[in-house]
This record gives C-alpha cells, sequence and structure tokens, in this order.
C-alpha cells in the first residue's frame, strides 16, 4: 500500500522516517546533544538559510551553517558552566507533523523529506514561538537513518529576532 | 533621587557618572529623540543597498519611519515614509522595487521616488481646491541629506554642522578605512539585513562595544568552546580551523590583556577602539590581499593602509562599524527600553573573495541571529535594563575607572588604557552637551 502519490513510499517507510524525525526532536528538547549530533553523518550539515529563495549555503549569510565541528562547538558552549544567558531553566518543545517523503533514491539509498513544525522556547518567564519547514537529505545506513543535510526555513525569517537563537529548532 | 524629581536633563550627567533615568525614564528617551537623534546625522543606508531606480528600503531616523530608495534619474532619496493623503504608512514591507511610482495601499495616490506626486486618483474633485503640485502633497523629505563614500546620512534639522564636520576625523576614519581597503576604494553592501531586538536602552550597546573589561567575562563559554574546538579541528584534520575559530577564541585572552589596547574620544561622541585582532597573519589570504592593493596603491600605501589598526568605531549616537571586518550595525532606538539594530556587513570591491569570506565568517559568528557571543551580550544588556529600572537599590551608574587619567590633546581624549571607561564618559558628554 501506497501512501505517497507523488513517490511510491510504503506505509513501513513512510512511519520509520516520521519516526526518526520524531526522535530528532525529542533529542533537542530532551537536551541530548551528543545523540542529537549523532544522527547526522560525519559531513552532515545543518542549514537555516537568511531568506526563503536561497538555494545554497556557500559564500553568502545565513542564519544558522554548522557542520560537524561547529555544532560541536555549541554543544560545548551550551554546557559551559558559564554560558549565562541559557542558564535558568531554558527548555524547548517541538512538534512535528505534514511528513511528506518528496524523492526516493533506492540505489543510492536517499530520501529527501519535507515536514513542518512549531516550536515553543521558555527562557526567563518567557516563552516564544517558531514555525517553519525542514527539509532532511537523509542516507540509509546500517545503523538507520542519517541526515546528510537538514535545511530549516523559518517562518518569520526575515525577522526581527527578539533575542537569539542559540540551540537548533 | 526618584526618577522624576531631576532639575534637568544635564544634571543626570556627572564625569564621573550617570543617574539611571538616562536609561530607564520615557522621558528622558523622548528628550534624546529630540535633542540627539532629531538633531544630528543618523545614517540610513548605503548607495549599493539601492542599485536600480525603483529600489527601496524602509528604515527609522529615531520613531521617525522613512523609505531610502533610487529615483528614475539615479538618484538616491530619503522621504517619510507617509503619504500625504490620509497618512498611510506607503512602504509596508522592509525592501523592495516599485517599476516606476510609488503607490498608497489606501487610495492610490502615486509618487515618484523623488517624492514627488505623480498621480492620484479623481482628479476633478481637487480642480479649484487645490494644485496638485503643492509642496505638502510631496512626500515630506528630512531637512538634510548627504553621502560620505557611499554611506548616506540624513538629519532632521535644517541647522547644525556639515555631515563632515560632525564626523571629523574620528568617525570618517570608521568609512575611510572600509574603503581604503579595497583596491578600487569603495565598498558594496551585501544584501542582507540581520535584524535583533534588543530589550535595553540604545545607550547600554554602545557602551558595550568598547567595553574592554567585558569580553573576557561575558563571553568566557564562548571563548572556551571554540578553543576547545580548534585543538579538535587541527587534531582530526591536520589543518589549521577556519578563521572564524579565532574570532571566537580571542574571548580566552586573559583580562589583562585588554588593556594593551586604547580608546580615542572625539568630538560629538564618536569613539574609537584600537589595537586589538591582528587581521594580518601571512595566510594566503592576506598575501593576496596585499598584493591587490600594492597594484592598485603601491608598496607604501598598501602597508599603510592594512596596518591601521582601528577595531570598532562607534558613531554616535547611531552606528557601531568594525571597518577591518567590515561589519556595520545600525541603532534604531525603539523606546527607553527597546532598540532596534540593523545588521550589515560589506565587501571590498576589487579584492580576492577569502577578504569576504573573512569578513562573511564574522558576520555569522558574531552578528546572526545565531551567534554565541550577542547572545550572552543581550542577556547582560536585559538585565540591566531591569536593574536600571528599579526604584531601590542606588541611582547612579558608575563609569569611574582611569577617570581623570586619560590624556586630552585638542580636544581629543586617548585612553590610558584599553580599560579605561573613557568611552562611556565621552559618549556621555557628548550626550549632555545635545541635552543642555
Amino acid at each position: 500500500m501506497t501512501v505517497n502519490a507523488k513517490v511510491n513510499v510504503s506505509k513501513e517507510a513512510q512511519l520509520k522516517v516520521e519516526q526518526f524525525l520524531y526522535h530528532q526532536s525529542e533529542c533537542l528538547d530532551e537536551r541530548r546533544w551528543e545523540e542529537w549530533l549523532s544522527l547526522f553523518t560525519d559531513d552532515g550539515i545543518y542549514w537555516m538559510p537568511a531568506s526563503r529563495d536561497q538555494v545554497t549555503a556557500e559564500g553568502q549569510p545565513n542564519i544558522f551553517f554548522e557542520d560537524h565541528y561547529l555544532m560541536d562547538m555549541r554543544i560545548r558552549r551550551i554546557e559551559h558552566p558559564y554560558a549565562h544567558s541559557q542558564s535558568a531553566g531554558h527548555r524547548t518543545s517541538h512538534v512535528v507533523s505534514n511528513v511528506i517523503i518528496q524523492t526516493q533514491d533506492k540505489k543510492n539509498k536517499s530520501i529527501e523529506v519535507t515536514s513542518r513544525f512549531h516550536m515553543v522556547e521558555y527562557r526567563l518567564d518567557q516563552q516564544r514561538y517558531f514555525g517553519g519547514k525542514y527539509t532532511h537529505k537523509l542516507l540509509e545506513t546500517d545503523v538507520g537513518y542519517k541526515i546528510k543535510q537538514q535545511r530549516v526555513d523559518l517562518a518569520n525569517v526575515e525577522g526581527p529576532f527578539d533575542f537569539v537563537m542559540q540551540v537548533w529548532l | 533621587m526618584p526618577l522624576d524629581s531631576y532639575e534637568n536633563f544635564a544634571s543626570l550627567v556627572e564625569p564621573d557618572r550617570v543617574h539611571k533615568a538616562c536609561y530607564a525614564d520615557e522621558k528622558v528617551f523622548e528628550a534624546e529623540l529630540e535633542n540627539i537623534f532629531y538633531k544630528s546625522w543618523i545614517y540610513v543606508g548605503h548607495e549599493s543597498q539601492v542599485p536600480n531606480p525603483g529600489d527601496y528600503w524602509t528604515t527609522w531616523i529615531g520613531k521617525e519611519r522613512v523609505i531610502f530608495c533610487r529615483a528614475e534619474d539615479g538618484k538616491v532619496h530619503v522621504l517619510f515614509n507617509r503619504c500625504a493623503h490620509r497618512g498611510a504608512l506607503l512602504c509596508n514591507n522592509q525592501h523592495g522595487n516599485v517599476a516606476k511610482a510609488f503607490r498608497c495601499p489606501y487610495h492610490a495616490w502615486q509618487y515618484n521616488m523623488d517624492g514627488s506626486l505623480r498621480n492620484v486618483p479623481l482628479k476633478k474633485g481637487y480642480e479649484g481646491i487645490i494644485e496638485l503640485n503643492d509642496p505638502q502633497l510631496q512626500l515630506q523629505r528630512p531637512a538634510r541629506q548627504e553621502t560620505y563614500r557611499g554611506f548616506v546620512f540624513a538629519s532632521l534639522a535644517e541647522q547644525g554642522p556639515s555631515l563632515d564636520e560632525w564626523m571629523g576625523q574620528g568617525a570618517r576614519s570608521a568609512f575611510d578605512d572600509i574603503c581604503n581597503r579595497s583596491p578600487e576604494g569603495e565598498c558594496e553592501i551585501v544584501m542582507n539585513c540581520f535584524r535583533i531586538i534588543q530589550h535595553s536602552n540604545w545607550k547600554i550597546f554602545l557602551e558595550n562595544q568598547l567595553d574592554a573589561v567585558h569580553p573576557s567575562v561575558t563571553h568566557h563559554s564562548t571563548g572556551d568552546a571554540a578553543a576547545q574546538e580548534q585543538k579538535i579541528y587541527k587534531e582530526k584534520t591536520g589543518e589549521d580551523p577556519p578563521i572564524g575559530y579565532q574570532f571566537l577564541a580571542d574571548f580566552t585572552l586573559p583580562i589583562e590583556k585588554w588593556d594593551q589596547f586604547y580608546t580615542v574620544g572625539h568630538p560629538f561622541g564618536h569613539t574609537v577602539l584600537s589595537g586589538y585582532m591582528d587581521l594580518r597573519p601571512k595566510d594566503p589570504v592576506t598575501v593576496a590581499h596585499e598584493d591587490a592593493l600594492t597594484k592598485a596603491y603601491g608598496k607604501e600605501r598598501m602597508d599603510e593602509i592594512l596596518s591601521t589598526n582601528v577595531h570598532h568605531v562607534l558613531v554616535y549616537p547611531c552606528l557601531s562599524v568594525q571597518p577591518p571586518l567590515q561589519q556595520l550595525r545600525a541603532i534604531r532606538p525603539l523606546a527607553a527600553n527597546k532598540t532596534l539594530t540593523e545588521i550589515w556587513h560589506f565587501r571590498l570591491k576589487g579584492a580576492p573573495e577569502g577578504v569576504y569570506d573573512r569578513s562573511l565568517q564574522y558576520y555569522y559568528h558574531v552578528n546572526s541571529p545565531s551567534t554565541m557571543v550577542n547572545a550572552d551580550d543581550l542577556n547582560n544588556f536585559r538585565a540591566c535594563q531591569d536593574g536600571l529600572e528599579l526604584d531601590g537599590g542606588g541611582d547612579w551608574v558608575s563609569l569611574h575607572r582611569n577617570y581623570g587619567q586619560d590624556p586630552v590633546k585638542d580636544g581629543i581624549t586617548t585612553s590610558v588604557g584599553g580599560m579605561s571607561e573613557q568611552p562611556m564618559r565621552n559618549m556621555m558628554a557628548a550626550w549632555k552637551e545635545y541635552m543642555s
């Protein structure tokens, strides 16, 4: 049985991808940073463009553009005892939905999947909201999916931003 | 002293301390708009931001909203963003291009990009009542508009010093040092504006920019994380990490090291931080940059340009500029406790791509909406504002460090060391003058 008219996707594949995306957002919300980072391939990229029509991250401004090293740096910084802006009960909560497998390349074991997210962030007695679209380029490996690239298109990409984003969305 | 019992604004500023009302009181803020933001020159935009006729960006002069645009004759204009008919905001987007005219979304009044009225519907209804070329039916414009090396400023005051007089050597150095680094003597804006709202008074941001004591305290966590990652990168790849890592690792400099830099206080509150970053290592990017500048200007001039070590220039009250990295942050005060920053960076025309990459890395790590650096600054600014808004706990802000020790020559103050609170005193002295 197929669940997607555009691509011939089995129910099992759909379920597996959805579970992977849910797992990824749980890692963020539960602050399991190392586990979150391990979901990326060694050359995996987390990318949040600075505009909606941006086609490449290289050589131009981005909101996030982080490889393994920069993600690791951010983890070290978040967990540092003197990261005062992030202390005192910083929490996030994600909901991921509208999961659509856009392309499936069985030969190269790669999948491109889009989804929508809502995220609330609590910090300093205040809650703020983000929403947008994820585009995951996933590789199927022996240990499950790995993220080759995660693109995050924010609904409010132009800002203005109240404070800044300290963790990945 | 309670917030509402001071006699005049000037009494809020003493040479070595400042009353908290300067930061927390809305009455003071309104007076600042009138006396500082509407009397001095305010940066509006760079000419390259509107390359084609019809291009526009909207921005702020104090609380006033303006359009920065290029007209069909190629000239750049600053116009109030208000339809002359019923007063609606004319351009409601941050930027865009209008093919021929600004068209009001309410009743379709149309304006040329020089602000003149182009067309109105139902012309008959005005016959014998008002001429359509009446100046009051044009888009209004700030009293004065001037440009320095492509950077466009406007002033709402009819009278006052010219842009050149007002800038003086201090503020001019911001733009000279950017443009001189280009083999063509010009820079070009990168069409991206990060906008970040600070929940704090505009002066807190400016004061922090040249505060050399805070980096190793405030940014300790980021400095440590970056220094650790530099090692990991090198171990795993055998290569030096990108220079962006160093921008962050610099925050691990011991606090004493910051005292080796110095700040210079100029008239009108413009203030400069010299020293600090060494951006002339013998890396391939720097060598290529040296070659390009030597070709354009000769070796002697190239040396002179690249050894200019102006790290940061505050163009008071509206800009924080970092010329060697081509960064510019414009300050748009929205309330006593709310400030919008518009953050831009520039390309040096004709310079090697690696020079731009350096600027881009700084823009990302320090100025983007995911920055780990300004995150901690913003948190401090908010904490300062919250503290300064309290009625109790004391009335004054201390600016005592090295007070009376900074040598003054010809109206220009050079700090005894990087950690002197000279920049804050210089800016508050200018504030007092504007507000008196």
